[in-house]
């Protein structure tokens, strides 16, 4: 049985439509992320999740029960806020165990659960501090121990990691993971990172204007995306998006990207990947997407063996991030990114002759943006 | 400041000692009734007529004040002012003390549950702070009469929560506007409802407010005349009812030592909360506005 499940959830502030009909459902013991850039609704979802909104129309089922007219407090779910929320004038022991004593939990229980949940997050030093005697990253723990204690069904995390500092952030990153893999409960985290999203999930749902784009796993969305939002947004460095017809080539298919100052470039489009659709698209203008990753240099050695087609192109910008070297260089019209290893050597100015694995590349509509192959 | 950097010029110096000598006289120009009245107070009544208003009281006596707190006429009674003064008490205290606690709740209803047309309920107690006091004698008159509140206590009290909590509501308000929804939102998911959230989250963080609220409120009612001269009967009089009809009385030799004395007693309890908490009121009234 669905742990959560949201059956057509629209929500309106006025005439704004926030939500446009949303439909998930997750299996308990699943970390759902909803991703997608600021004002896509997937705050507001979460809201409506922890009824804290009320929706316009559609039911949220939790555990199997229809819990769209519920309160907060009978849904049996708890929440970790942006902000942390933490009740200041409480210490981190009273913040941990106000839930339990809402729920009317006899005292030694709660005494019994602060000191659980303080063991697992490492903050058994920290009970009798106020909030405000606090680090972030403890905070943080502390919020995270605030909805463990109660051991709900559904436990909603709301960009949680978004005030931290980057090594931080990536620290909780793991722990949230661990701790998800340690207890088998049930997540819905929002984050507009998409590398948290990548990372933490079973399931991404993109959303982007109160609509679920994708809803998948990581590796779904990552390298089979929908459309060239949901390509554009999943990935950093971001999806190289190059502008290209697709042409007959023999008994296949071709991409012809026009190049100025020099001659057009044809890239074969794997036999592999053919479609029934692609022929209604020939020679007309479409979108090729590459990933930074499906470029590498041309070694010599491995020429003869090696996979994918190869290009030339002049690099303009090289910039080393440590574990391997993003370039940047012209193909077609447009610049595009490509990731070397770090022993690559090249310098801004120098033509380079580069690989492409055509076999994990996507094409899209170049008016629809939706996904063609 | 010591701690600022400026040019130590001889100029620069000079202009700060202007700045200095015209400060010390405006302050010493705002001090100076308070100063004139304690003298005039502890004065006996031939000095006050052979000597000047400032100069220093020569045989200092408590006399007066001893006459003003029990012995001066206000019209008929010859009783003082003190009976009154504790009558002021019985009158502020519970009417500060149920304002604010209404006020704080309707900030916090208004802020953290929010409801259909809370602007404009917001608004129309926005508008009960600019009503002149004279304006609503006499539907208020017409309206503790119907409540059989006339004259009474208890009616002057519920006229000065009636008028305090535009102001008190005002306060809280602008207060809780800025405290963040989400610690509301998080005691919600926790299990609490609407007076245990106001009670054990907001309640706890508001002392500042309440200082404000308190503060602004006692030194309302305490120096209210109006009111306290159209609602009370004779003996539910405030203290400044009181001072008005013994400064009033003439039984042949003004007293001006007596009336200062009086003054005085009629002034003291708001001096005392000011000079007492005043820090917290500069504080709590800048405090929504810089740290959020």
């Amino acid at each position: 049985m669905a742990a959560l499940e949201i059956h057509n959830v629209r929500k309106e502030f006025g005439s704004e439509r926030v939500l446009k009909d949303v439909s998930i459902s997750i299996d308990s013991g699943e970390f759902l992320i909803l991703v997608g850039p600021s004002g896509c609704g997937k705050s507001t979802l979460m809201n409506a999740i922890a009824g804290l909104e009320p929706v316009t129309s559609g039911n949220i089922y939790i555990d199997g029960e229809d819990v769209t007219w519920r309160t907060p407090a009978e849904r049996d779910i708890a929440m970790v806020f942006q902000s942390y929320a933490l009740y200041p004038s409480m210490t981190v022991r009273q913040n941990i165990s106000f839930g339990l004593e809402m729920r009317k939990v006899p005292k030694a229980e709660r005494e019994a659960a602060v000191e659980r949940v303080a063991d697992l997050l490492q903050i058994s030093h920290l009970l009798e501090r106020k909030p405000a005697q606090l680090s972030g990253g403890q905070r943080q723990r502390v919020a995270m121990g605030r909805a463990l204690a109660r051991e709900p069904k559904v436990y909603l995390f709301d960009e949680p990691l978004s005030n931290l500092d980057a090594k931080l952030r990536v620290d909780m990153r793991t722990e949230i993971k661990k701790l998800h893999q340690r207890l088998g409960t049930t997540i819905v985290y929002v984050t507009h990172d998409q590398v948290e999203a990548m990372t933490l999930a079973d399931c991404i749902a993109v959303m982007r204007d109160g609509h679920i784009l994708q809803l998948g796993s990581p590796d779904e969305v990552y390298n089979n995306p929908v459309d060239m939002f949901v390509a554009g947004f999943m990935g950093s460095p971001s999806m190289n998006f190059i502008r290209a017809t697709l042409e007959a080539d023999g008994d296949g298919y071709a991409l012809r990207i026009a190049t100025p100052d020099e001659a057009d470039l044809l890239l074969p489009w794997p036999a592999a990947r053919h479609t029934a659709e692609l022929v209604e698209q020939l020679d007309k203008p479409v979108i090729l997407g590459l990933r930074p990753e499906h470029f590498s240099e041309e070694d010599v050695r491995l020429s003869e063996q090696a996979e994918g087609t190869l290009l030339e192109a002049k690099v303009s910008v090289v910039e080393p991030t440590g574990a391997d070297i993003l370039l940047r260089l012209p193909l077609g019209e447009q610049e595009i990114t490509a990731r070397v290893g770090p022993k690559c050597e090249v310098s801004p100015g120098e033509r380079l002759a580069l690989r492409v694995d055509m076999s994990r590349a996507v094409l899209f509509d170049a008016e629809t943006e939706q996904r063609l192959a | 400041m010591a701690n600022v950097i400026r040019r130590q010029t001889p100029a620069a110096k000079l202009w700060r000692g202007v700045l200095y000598a015209v400060l010390v006289i405006a302050a010493l120009f705002y001090v100076l009734p308070l100063v004139v009245m304690l003298m005039t107070s502890i004065k006996p009544l031939s000095e006050i007529s052979a000597g000047t208003l400032l100069s220093l009281p020569q045989n200092p006596t408590l006399a007066p004040w001893t006459k003003a707190w029990g012995e001066a006429c206000t019209g008929m009674r010859c009783e003082g002012v003190g009976g009154y003064f504790w009558n002021s008490f019985a009158i502020v205290i519970p009417a500060v003390l149920i304002s604010t606690a209404v006020g704080a709740l309707n900030g916090y209803a208004l802020t953290k549950w929010r409801f259909k047309g809370f602007e404009l309920v917001f608004a129309l107690m926005l508008f009960g702070c600019f009503i002149p006091f004279q304006v609503v004698l006499l539907p208020m008159a017409q309206t503790l009469g119907w409540l059989g509140l006339s004259s009474s206590r208890a009616g002057l009290i519920l006229v000065h929560v009636v008028f305090g909590i535009a102001f008190t509501t005002l306060f809280f308000r602008n207060f809780y506007v800025g405290i963040p929804n989400e610690l509301v939102s998080a005691a919600k998911l926790d299990g609490a409802g609407f007076f245990r959230i106001f009670w054990r989250i907001l309640l706890p963080v508001s002392a500042p407010i309440i200082v404000v609220s308190v503060i602004w409120q006692f030194t309302h009612i305490w120096n209210d005349f109006l009111f306290g001269v159209a609602f009370s009967a004779h003996d539910t009089q405030p203290v400044t009812v009181a001072l008005n009809n013994l400064v009033n009385t003439s039984t042949g030799v003004r007293e001006y030592n007596v009336d200062m004395a009086a003054a005085m007693i009629a002034a003291l309890p708001t001096l005392v909360v000011y000079v007492l908490a005043g820090k917290y009121f500069v504080r709590g009234l800048t405090a929504g506005s810089v740290k959020g």
